[in-house]
């Protein structure tokens, strides 16, 4: 094991203000968007006073959630003191820091008053999981910042662990927060749910960690930094893992949704009727997200591929897309269910008439706006890693400190460390 | 030198005095008598809500007619909803899902029985509203006399307390508001839904617009009133006939009850 050196990202400017210049081009026309919803009023989007939240809080709730995930390398190195992770840690925070950044912005775009969000920040309801989040979310970007200058900075050395364990729990009640929103609502049958929350931790860490694996393959290739087959090993075995934890907390949540009587519809519906939903679970939840990377990433030759791990990361991502879109759309989307034993033959508002699900279609603005975000926190983290010593210069396997897997065979002197 | 610029300044001093005694004088003379009329005119908006009382709505589904949607029109009047306009180029399916509904007619089937029940949904005016515990900022508020609505300047039109309300009974104002009536103040980008004809509780009038309508109908299908009073018609009533909450499970404690559901 050799002293990890840090360095900024030196690809050529050619190739740097390429990128930086399509990042602005998706950021301005997210902002476009944003200044046409805003101007125009929500008609101009596919939501409606039946599905209220749509494509940009698909979008907004994967990047937020993505980056608690994100966060979870850090933490694996300092506070489970992992020395393999330590590396990128550093890449670890700025990705946190950047996706909740994007994920935010598209949530605060979104709002009926935008202009009002100064009132959002100055006048509180602290029964409202909402108002929490402000300060949930507010506190991580505060927290992590904190956190990067702990494992920059030799005088910030002592406070890593302390601070790292608190960004760990603080990350914890975040992504719990996210999920409650929708666990907490008793109103619609596929929420009411206290397995959303740790759900929701679950996704992040696939989601977040398979965007982070995608960002290091990307920067570390185009500059010609070497990733040796151990650091993959271990980050594509963890990737793995989480995956796998997502779809156990899947068929939890449906099978006891499908042993509840009063659930049942819904379940009927969404694993069988649901049309585009039903499409999205078993396709993109759990065919692309789920049961594909799953094989990929424990294949025996696959695995090996770093492009096929690129590959298992971007399916994962796929599938959180497609999963967002479920949990919060189709959820939305199914009628609320008001007379239990009744069914509606005429309504004057969508009150699922014959069972039918709620009308909704996402329009090209939303999409926009969404992506924009996207935009948002890739640009931070190009600029970030372009001026700041956020990625090592190698993460080859006689660079990186030992891997305790397999330390009994390879290293056996160097354990203590 | 200085004795004549002292006298001068005192002649001057008093000159002023005069004329702001006499201005005074006729400001005062013009503007009272205003005051004191605003003042009794505005005696009972001036009065604060008290929680002596709570106001509700008693459905009785068995006098509600098929086909009539006389409640919902006069909602509409009342509250200058009958002004909203499609935006320029929006198909007609798009704004019946994006309008803003504050009362809407449902007609059910008991899958059972086959029973066909109507009945009018809105607001329902819980003792703990969903919508005010999610709430981000407090904008959606429960008044002292039970009334829940939204406070339009607080409102940031995140829409959660559409997604929380297990009666659907919220809208979100989509398009820019053209039209609207001075008692009912409406904007886009805020979420509003039926407030007990609010601005006629201020006035102290004894109805509500789909109460009325229903009675002009001849139907009486709906009756407003206090439900902490022993003596009102909605109290007589509930003594009356058998009456029920929707989705009573939640235990919102509504102010919207329903005979015959």
């Amino acid at each position: 094991m050799k002293r990890i050196v840090y360095r900024e990202w030196r690809i050529s400017p050619q190739r740097y203000w390429s990128i930086l210049g399509v990042l602005a081009a998706v950021i301005g026309i997210g902002a476009l968007a944003f200044g046409y919803m805003e101007h125009q009023g929500h008609w101009v989007t596919g939501m409606n006073n039946s599905v209220v939240w749509g494509m940009p809080h698909v979008f907004a709730v994967l990047l937020i959630i993505s980056a608690s995930g994100a966060l979870n390398i850090a933490s694996i190195g300092t506070v489970f003191q992992k020395p393999i992770y330590k590396p990128l840690g550093r890449l670890s925070g700025l990705l946190a820091v950047a996706m909740l950044m994007g994920g935010l912005l598209v949530l605060v775009t979104d709002l009926g008053r935008p202009e009002r969000l100064i009132v959002a920040m100055t006048t509180y309801n602290f029964s409202s999981i909402f108002a929490w989040n402000i300060f949930l979310y507010t506190g991580f970007m505060a927290i992590t910042i904190a956190y990067l200058w702990t494992m920059a900075d030799r005088q910030g050395g002592p406070f890593n662990r302390p601070v790292g364990i608190l960004a760990l729990v603080w990350r914890l009640a975040l992504t719990t927060g996210t999920g409650s929103i929708f666990g907490f609502i008793v109103a619609r049958q596929a929420f009411d749910a206290a397995i959303l929350g740790p759900m929701f931790v679950a996704m992040s860490f696939a989601y977040g960690l398979a965007v982070f694996l995608l960002v290091l393959m990307f920067a570390f290739t185009e500059e010609g930094r070497p990733i040796g087959p151990l650091m993959f090993r271990r980050l594509k075995n963890l990737l793995a893992l989480f995956v796998a934890i997502v779809l156990y907390f899947t068929l939890i949540y449906h099978l006891t949704n499908l042993y509840v009587e009063e659930n049942a519809g819904f379940e009927s519906w969404l694993l069988l009727k649901g049309g585009i939903y039903t499409f999205l679970f078993w396709v993109g939840w759990v065919l692309i997200g789920g049961l594909a990377p799953l094989g990929i990433l424990y294949h025996p030759e696959l695995s090996k591929e770093p492009r096929w791990i690129a590959a298992a990361c971007a399916l994962v991502i796929a599938g959180g897309f497609a999963t967002m879109y479920v949990v919060i759309i189709g959820s939305q989307a199914f009628p609320i269910q008001m007379f239990p034993g009744q069914t509606v033959l005429e309504s004057g508002f969508f009150d699922g008439i014959d069972g039918r699900a709620a009308p909704y279609w996402p329009t090209i603005p939303e999409v926009l706006l969404g992506l924009g975000g996207v935009g948002v926190a890739m640009l931070i983290t190009a600029v970030g890693v372009r001026v700041l010593q956020f990625m090592p210069e190698s993460l080859a396997d006689n660079v990186v400190p030992p891997c305790e897997e397999t330390l009994g065979r390879a290293e056996p002197e160097s354990a203590p460390a | 030198m200085t004795d004549k610029t002292d006298r001068a300044e005192n002649e001057i001093d008093s000159g002023r005095r005069d004329f702001i005694g006499v201005a005074a004088g006729m400001t005062a003379a013009v503007v009272a008598p205003g005051v004191l009329l605003h003042t009794v005119a505005a005696a009972p908006r001036s009065e604060p809500v008290t929680s002596d009382v709570r106001w509700g709505l008693l459905v009785d589904t068995a006098k509600c007619a098929d086909g009539c949607s006389a409640c919902v029109e006069a909602c509409n009047d009342e509250n200058g909803l009958n002004l909203q306009t499609p935006p320029e180029g929006e198909p007609d399916r798009k704004w019946d899902a994006q309008k803003a509904v504050w009362i809407r007619k449902v007609k059910l089937q008991d899958n059972q029985t086959g029973r066909v029940t109507n009945l009018p949904m809105m607001c329902q005016h819980c003792e703990h509203p969903p919508c005010v515990d999610v709430c981000p900022t407090g904008a959606s508020f429960k008044r002292a006399d039970g009334i829940v609505m939204v406070d339009r300047h607080l409102c940031i039109g995140c829409r959660y307390c559409m997604m929380a309300c297990p009666y659907k009974a919220r809208s979100f104002i989509h398009q820019d508001t053209t039209d609207q009536l001075t008692s009912v103040p409406r904007g886009k980008g805020c979420v509003e839904s039926c407030n007990l004809c609010v601005h006629r509780r201020d006035y102290g009038e004894a109805s509500t617009a789909c109460v009325d309508a229903c009675a002009a109908e001849g139907h009486h299908a709906i009756v407003f009133g206090d439900l902490k009073d022993p003596n009102s018609a909605i109290n007589q009533k509930l003594k009356e006939i058998p009456s029920r909450q929707i989705r009573e499970d939640l235990q919102l404690n509504t102010g919207v009850r329903y005979s015959g559901v």
